[in-house]
């Protein structure tokens, strides 16, 4: 949006006060999440620069919080490292624990809610399914429901049927969590599918789980996949659930932060925010080119 | 368009398929299998979300009425009370049946909950429960002056008022709390005194609250989805970006930030401090209270407003504005009466998403809510794992589900759950 | 709910992913209130005990409150063997009949033959619990923050015109109003007659109305020390044990006013329907012998709940610091001492609370 030939002098004026709003706005939205990557390499265990941060000294900087997330609750962390070091964070160090629970709860739920939720959105995309509306309504509630009531209501009943305090449990309440996105991206995907292709394949012969194969499931892919990268970060995020429905056992990182903010505030939390940070940016990465590239496999060119 | 055809077709005459069946038939069964093929593929999800998640809230909210715990211990003064006309103190027969139930209650070791249930609806009964039951065993007829004479509250017909109210397994007791209503002695619904209403202040706050990030997120959002849409796709996907990661950034990296950014000690009063604009002493607290809910919950929530009006104004053509000025419209004018009104389904939609979102808001005012920044939602926590009582945690969710019910009917009329759109 | 439903639905569930929970053999699940609390305990107890038995132990954290010990009990899913709760969960939770009664015949005598029941301080040992520490709320202050005038009494915590500064306060009725009380002038001895009537409750209110907007407000033990330390607050009301930790291992210029301390107790349980319950009972009777309380307090300035043990407590582990002034129970700081009485808190918790809770909202 150029300034036009036209324009006057209030509207030059307005035109660029109005870019600046845009920056302070775009600030507001991105510097929360990049402030806490420099914070982190901070040598004090504080939340904010220090003096030596500022005037760029090398002293002021340390990894020390990205080992505190290795050593934490080690056997014995003074070690030197080696072999037994590795061996003794990867069983016994608390966040190391925690990111093999949220990458194993996250990926089994991946796998649960895409297959599920694909499925199901299969069947939605069909104008001949009854009670639609009402159906549709029942798959997404698990959106729209606030957590704590979610979580309050898994909380009763998992203890009822004995999966509270268990992976089932938390693998249980992630997988209906992260279901609707799948449903929705999935559906959104069929909506601008060409139905005409099912049939001309199954004219040319193919028996339906050819066609499924061949013909539906490349082209819905892309969608497949970013619903399944939603349902993974919805379970990779979730906290609100675990904390009612895991015990020390099943800790998440989320959990674990959750933690340490409330109780031992150490800038370990901002080491493992900013990895948290890399790890979204790929998953951004990732579904933006998805996204493009389902845009060109149906040909839908940017206006 | 196709079953028009099809009726067309079969009211003018049997027509029929080249195995011999009528084309009628033939299609009704073609449409039934296609039906239930289109069910069957759905209805594993649909069983899974009914198992596992619909039902465990029903039965979650089954709990707001239902408190058996009173009269799982006192099932025989609970029979007998029953003809009690709440005049004086009951019968002998009441107070026999209560001191045999009070006998067992303590052996089976129910008293405990029974006090605790009893102590919700009349404050300060418990330790007369569990202590009585104590020296239950020992008591002797008549039991009306015996237990007086253990403790004089029991000579109290607001106690007995309790029990009675208690001897049906449901309530609507912990709906009345949750509106800062209870029962008076003579079962008048009467409401608490000021000093412990807090439930309607609360509800009102966490509307208040978010509203105000709804607001926020529209004064914010607006400019920028405004600018995304008229930038040419390069430039716009690249500032997308910016939206985009915070959505996709855990929700406490991103509380741990603006703690990081908020705090006392943190980087926005370490900068105003040292350009002067403050001094050392005089630092602005601006988290653990409810300005840091609302800053850190318009941050978080700001993109769910952000991509619905997009989408929406991706949508209008730029030669409307052109058309509007060229017809001597101002700038303004073209704005307000043309522009403006064509993106008001994106403002609802938006509005109606955030609204939802932040009135069930849990772990950012737990974080950084501190005295006058927290929800219904913390309340709601509280009374699952602290105080344990889970019959009004019950209701109150079911108050707030009640009303993000409504929300999302609303939500629902303005955009159709199928049109909602992430990333 | 239908139990052959029941089952069929977790045995589906369990099924269908895989993973169950397993049960230990010759192993112990103890469950603590985490940080420098637990490490005491893993040194003290839980280590000799392994050394002793061969008995692995898996020591876990939790946040303390009976929400999850509930949980478990009624769905008949105990994964804990021993829990350390505070002394009014240990009371209500054996009302609720989701602890097992501990026999205290168990328990070891003194070294000098005196019974247990007798050595233990009084509450220590009840139906379904046993003590092993005594622990108090006291207030710490910052020393750099006041030079010459130092805070002395619990009226001063309250005084904000002689000593400013942000106050750090648990979120939360107790042990607030009796602190309030106290500074107001109320005996000790009178604290909880005064609290059972309205008027003690208003009075109680009307003090902490003084201090309402210069508190932040704390929910877990280990902010109170991060508070003083980050500077957000001058003065906070802290648990004994972190303060010290603060002081003794970081060296923080923190200093305790044990005036108008409130004392309470820590005690072990065992939920009902414990998987290893006969290990928990002789982990009980283990840990809580003489020699053992005394050990604890070399790693945590938490008192032993066995009068036996005072004599015996020694120097904090750097070798250095005597123990004995610091523990709650020492004669010097009980002189102005409150102790937690349960019973008033079960009955009249809920409506503090709401009280309380509509007060801060104001």
């Amino acid at each position: 949006m150029a300034l036009p030939p036209y324009a006057g002098p209030g509207e030059t004026l307005w035109y660029y006060s109005f870019r600046f709003i845009c920056g302070a706005i775009f600030l507001f939205l991105i510097l929360p999440v990049v402030i806490v990557v420099p914070l982190s390499f901070n040598v004090e265990p504080y939340f904010t620069f220090t003096s030596g941060m500022l005037s760029f000294d090398p002293e002021a900087f340390s990894l020390r919080w990205y080992l505190d997330i290795f050593q934490n609750g080690m056997a014995d962390p003074s070690q030197t490292f080696g072999w037994n070091w590795i061996v003794d964070s990867w069983n016994n160090a608390q966040w190391v624990h925690s990111t093999k629970n949220s990458f194993f709860i996250a990926i089994i739920v991946t796998i649960l809610a895409t297959s599920l939720g694909t499925l199901a959105a299969l069947g939605l995309s069909q104008s001949d399914l009854p009670y639609r509306g009402a159906i549709m309504g029942i798959l997404i509630s698990p959106m729209i429901v606030p957590l704590i009531i979610t979580a309050a209501g898994m909380y009763f009943f998992y203890s009822d049927v004995g999966l509270a305090q268990t992976y089932t449990g938390i693998i249980l309440a992630h997988t209906a969590l992260g279901t609707p996105f799948v449903v929705i991206t999935v559906t959104a995907t069929m909506i601008s599918f060409d139905r005409s292709l099912i049939r001309a394949g199954a004219n040319l012969g193919a028996p339906p789980p050819t066609v499924f194969f061949k013909v539906i499931m490349p082209l819905i892919l892309p969608g497949v996949i970013s619903g399944g990268l939603f349902a993974f970060i919805t379970s990779f995020d979730e906290v609100v659930a675990v904390l009612f429905l895991s015990g020390f056992e099943q800790r998440t990182i989320p959990r674990q932060m959750w933690s340490g903010i409330r109780e031992q505030i150490s800038p370990t939390i901002l080491a493992v925010a900013t990895i948290l940070v890399f790890i979204s940016i790929c998953l951004l990465t990732f579904v933006e080119i998805l996204r493009r590239r389902s845009e060109k496999l149906r040909g839908i060119t940017p206006a | 368009m196709v079953d028009a055809t099809i009726n067309n077709g079969n009211k003018s005459d049997g027509l029929l398929t080249d195995d011999g069946q009528s084309l009628k038939a033939k299609l009704a069964l073609a449409t039934r299998r296609n039906k239930t093929k289109a069910f069957l593929l759905v209805a594993p999800l649909l069983f899974f979300i009914v198992i596992t998640f619909v039902w465990p809230i029903g039965v979650m909210l089954y709990r707001s009425v239902n408190s058996p715990q009173f009269t799982n211990a006192f099932s025989s003064t609970a029979v007998v009370i029953k003809d009690w006309d709440g005049q004086g103190l009951p019968s002998e027969e009441v107070f026999t049946a209560f001191v045999a139930d009070m006998v067992q209650a303590r052996k089976d070791r129910t008293i405990g909950k029974a006090g605790t249930r009893i102590n919700y609806e009349l404050p300060g009964t418990r330790s007369l429960f569990t202590g009585t039951a104590r020296k239950a065993k020992k008591l002797e007829a008549p039991f009306k002056e015996s237990l007086i004479a253990v403790n004089e509250k029991w000579a109290n017909p607001e106690i007995w008022a309790a029990v009675k109210r208690l001897s049906s397994r449901y309530t609507l007791s912990f709906y009345l709390a949750s509106l800062d209503l209870k029962y008076d002695k003579s079962g008048e619904i009467v409401t608490q005194p000021e000093d412990r209403q807090i439930y309607v202040t609360l509800f009102l706050r966490t509307f208040w609250i978010s509203g105000l990030v709804m607001l926020f997120t529209i004064l914010l959002g607006y400019p920028v989805a405004y600018l995304l849409s008229v930038l040419p796709l390069r430039t716009s996907n690249l500032l997308m970006i910016m939206v985009l990661l915070p959505f996709w950034t855990s929700l406490l990296v991103r509380t741990t930030a603006w703690i990081a950014l908020l705090q006392r000690e943190g980087i926005i009063n370490d900068v105003l401090v040292f350009i002067g604009v403050i001094s050392d002493e005089n630092r602005i607290q601006m988290i653990y209270n409810q300005a840091g809910t609302i800053i850190a919950m318009t941050h978080i929530l700001l993109p769910f407003m952000v991509l619905p009006l997009f989408s929406v104004m991706k949508t209008i053509p730029p030669s409307y504005m052109r058309a509007a000025r060229s017809l001597g419209a101002t700038q303004f004018t073209a704005y307000t009466r043309v522009y403006m009104p064509l993106t008001l389904p994106g403002i609802g939609a938006g509005s109606v998403l955030v609204f939802i979102l932040s009135v069930g808001y849990y772990i950012t005012p737990a974080l950084v809510g501190g005295r006058t920044g927290t929800l219904i939602s913390n309340v709601i926590a509280g009374h699952m794992q602290q105080s344990l009582n889970w019959g009004l945690a019950a209701a109150l969710g079911a108050l707030l589900l009640a009303s993000v019910l409504v929300l999302y009917w609303f939500y629902n009329k303005i955009v159709g759950v199928d049109n909602m759109k992430f990333g | 709910m239908n139990k052959t439903l029941k089952y069929g639905i977790s045995a589906a569930v369990a099924l269908f992913v895989g993973l169950g929970g397993s049960a230990w053999a010759k192993e112990l699940t103890v469950v603590s209130w985490g940080g420098a609390y637990t490490k005491s305990q893993v040194k003290a107890y839980q280590e000799p005990y392994t050394a002793k038995t061969g008995t692995k132990i898996n020591s876990e954290d939790y946040s303390g409150g009976l929400a999850e010990v509930k949980a478990q009990v009624e769905s008949k899913n105990v994964k804990w063997d021993l829990v350390d709760v505070e002394l009014s969960d240990a009371i209500r939770g054996c009302d609720e009949g989701i602890l097992e009664p501990i026999d205290p015949s168990i328990l070891p005598p003194a070294p000098d033959g005196t019974p247990a029941e007798k050595d233990f301080i009084d509450g220590a040992i009840s139906e379904c619990a046993v003590a092993n520490i005594v622990w108090s709320t006291i207030y710490a202050y910052d020393k750099t923050k006041f030079k010459g005038n130092a805070p002395k009494t619990m009226a001063d915590f309250f005084n904000v015109k002689d000593f400013p500064g942000k106050r750090g306060m648990r979120k939360g009725p107790k042990p607030n109003l009796e602190f309030a009380l106290m500074a107001d002038g109320v005996a000790p001895g009178d604290v909880y007659k005064m609290l059972g009537t309205p008027e003690g409750v208003d009075r109680a209110f009307a003090k902490l109305d003084q201090l309402k907007d210069s508190v932040v407000w704390w929910t877990a033990g280990a902010q109170p020390p991060q508070l003083l330390a980050d500077g957000e607050v001058t003065m906070t009301t802290a648990y004994n044990g972190r303060i010290f930790g603060a002081v003794a291992s970081e060296g923080k210029p923190f200093e305790i006013v044990w005036d108008g301390q409130i004392l309470d107790l820590d005690l072990w349980v065992i939920p009902k329907g414990a998987p290893n319950k006969e290990e928990a009972l002789k982990f009980i009777a283990f840990s809580t012998d003489t020699q053992r309380l005394a050990d604890q307090a070399k790693y945590i300035s938490y008192g032993p709940a066995r009068k036996s043990s005072g004599p015996l407590v020694g120097k904090f582990q750097d070798g250095k610091i005597d123990m004995a002034p610091h523990m709650p129970t020492a004669a010097a700081n009980m002189k102005v001492s409150l102790l937690n009485d349960f019973a008033f808190w079960a009955d009249n918790q809920d409506q503090l609370n709401e009280r309380f809770t509509a007060w801060l909202a104001k």
